[in-house]
């Protein structure tokens, strides 16, 4: 997505764009794929950073006007309501604030203004402050209660760090208002629709791509980049070159081995993995009335590597259908995704048949933990109501967009500005640091606008 | 081209990036970000429509001589001048 939303930027202004795609389908990791004439979507839960039509000064609307795409091309549903869910507390909010501010004054008595002003801190945060700072460290300063601290990092972390229990607190800052002041939303086709919106925009403005097109190595002569080798064994010249393929893989491509301390050192160590349950029921008549709820099993929230093939302490369900669509609209199926992290290593290491055995076993493991975070929900109806199911492992993430580690967040250090080392070679998408569907295009723009557009012509 | 022709081309080219802003009382002598919701991105927008419009450079040191209409007319016209000469 962020590759599309550069080159649609650089098309837009004359320039000669060629989008590379080792995959069959766009998208990267936010993409979608085909069993048995069903659809589903790879990345997305929701799409954050979602504000209503007509509130600006906003990364959404922002985007919007940079790649001149009308906001209805993106068919944006709001959430209905969304709930952070730890024994004890339960803390639902929405799209408008609102909702968690009360929650957190009902349920946490005393410390609504340290909440308040925890708030104003991240509002008033200027862009990048907090680089370098621990989360954890302010959060523990700011918030004196121990189980709201916990409970308000658990989406945060979940919904975009690359790092393992505390996050960089300029990310921090970016995710609170991508999830809490923004808030989110989901086009009912899913992905697809906002891939096509894509896809459309960049033919009309010129741009060409060539899709199972994989590249072999980055050319770099003396420090500079100046082509690509393909897969086939093509060569193509290129005055700059931006990869979205991640940043170690990145380096990999302009000749580091996979072992070399600099690519191994910034691997993202966070892997995951979801199971999609459809259903032959809309969730609502299930009792499933939430969107998303991020749940955790203690008041210590966990997110750290797996120490076995799934962590089943924490994760995240999400059910699409839960979303105020249109009336008279809805998808066809109910469907159940529940993600957990999960063990890289565990997942690389089965053989096939027992891949697909340690899938099932661990199938119903993860609904099951789920469901307990869903109260008055029968699990049994819920077993009895899925018609197909399906799971990917991080050994299906590696595999699809040959992000290392399985890591669908990214290193563990980002590139803010996007540079590399090599001249003429940047990166955008989850690797320069900005998170979410909204968040890699919007890295794609900011990319292409300071280091190509920007830069001049060459 | 004129001085309010300019502003005119300034104008058209804003109500293309920004659909969304209502231009029928700019103040030709306040600046732009203070009447219309624009960033940083969105005058980096106007520059490029200039260029691909216009054949029109300016540099990055001179966008702040974008900031009012008055202003653009008063630094874009001559380079007008200059590329239909």
């Amino acid at each position: 997505m962020a590759g599309l939303a550069a080159g649609i930027r650089l098309a837009m202004y004359d320039r000669k764009v060629l989008i590379l795609e080792k995959h069959s389908i766009p998208g990267g990791l936010n993409s979608f794929y085909s069993i048995a004439g069903r659809k589903f979507d790879v990345g997305l839960h929701a799409v954050t950073n979602v504000v209503p039509p007509g509130h600006k000064g906003t990364p959404l609307p922002s985007l919007l006007r940079q790649l001149r795409i009308p906001r209805d091309a993106f068919d944006l549903n709001p959430q209905r309501s969304s709930r952070i869910a730890f024994p004890g507390a339960d803390l639902r909010f929405t799209n408008s604030f609102g909702l968690l501010e009360e929650e957190v004054d009902r349920q946490f008595p005393g410390q609504i203004e340290a909440f308040r002003r925890f708030r104003k801190r991240i509002l008033e945060a200027s862009p990048g402050e907090g680089t370098g700072v621990s989360s954890r460290g302010i959060l523990a300063e700011s918030l004196p209660d121990p189980l709201l601290r916990e409970m308000l990092l658990c989406p945060i972390m979940y919904y975009g760090a690359s790092t393992a229990h505390d996050i960089d607190f300029s990310l921090f800052v970016t995710l609170w208002k991508s999830v809490f002041e923004e808030g989110f939303g989901r086009p009912l086709a899913g992905i697809r629709t906002i891939i096509r919106a894509l896809l459309d925009r960049y033919r009309e403005v010129g741009g060409t791509r060539r899709m199972k097109c994989g590249v072999r190595r980055i050319l770099v002569d003396e420090g500079i980049a100046c082509g690509v080798e393909l897969e086939d064994g093509e060569e193509l010249t290129a005055d700059r070159i931006i990869s979205t393929a991640g940043e170690p893989e990145t380096r990999i491509l302009c000749g580091a081995g996979e072992e070399d301390p600099a690519v191994q050192e910034n691997i993202g160590r966070l892997a995951f993995a979801e199971t999609i349950s459809i259903l032959s029921r809309q969730p609502e008549e299930l009792g499933i009335k939430d969107t998303i709820v991020f749940f955790n099993d203690s008041p210590l929230f966990h997110y750290e590597q797996a120490a076995s093939d799934i962590d089943l302490r924490s994760g995240v369900i999400c059910c699409p259908n839960n979303y105020a669509y249109p009336e008279g609209t809805s998808l066809d199926e109910g469907i159940l995704r529940v993600t957990t992290i999960a063990s890289y290593e565990n997942w690389t290491a089965y053989s096939q048949p027992d891949y697909e055995e340690a899938k099932e076993r661990w199938f119903s493991r993860m609904v099951e933990s789920a469901l307990n975070f869903l109260p008055g929900v029968d699990p049994e109806l819920i077993r009895s109501s899925t018609v197909f199911r399906d799971m990917f492992t991080p050994r299906t993430v590696r595999k699809y967009t040959g992000r290392l580690g399985g890591a669908i967040y990214g290193a563990g250090r980002k590139s803010p500005d996007g540079t590399t080392g090599v001249e003429n070679l940047f990166l955008a998408g989850t690797d320069q640091g900005l998170l979410g569907i909204v968040g890699a295009m919007f890295s794609g723009v900011t990319i292409a606008n300071r280091h190509v557009l920007m830069a001049g012509r060459k | 081209m004129t001085k309010e022709e300019c502003k005119q081309v300034v104008l058209d080219i804003i109500a293309e990036i920004a659909p969304d802003e209502d231009l029928s009382n700019i103040s030709p002598d306040v600046r732009l970000r203070d009447q219309l919701d624009l960033d940083s991105m969105d005058f980096l927008d106007i520059v490029m429509e200039l260029r691909k419009q216009y054949g029109i450079e300016v540099p990055e040191e001179d966008y702040p001589q974008l900031a009012s209409l008055d202003s653009c007319a008063e630094y874009l016209t001559p380079k007008f001048k200059e590329v239909s000469a």
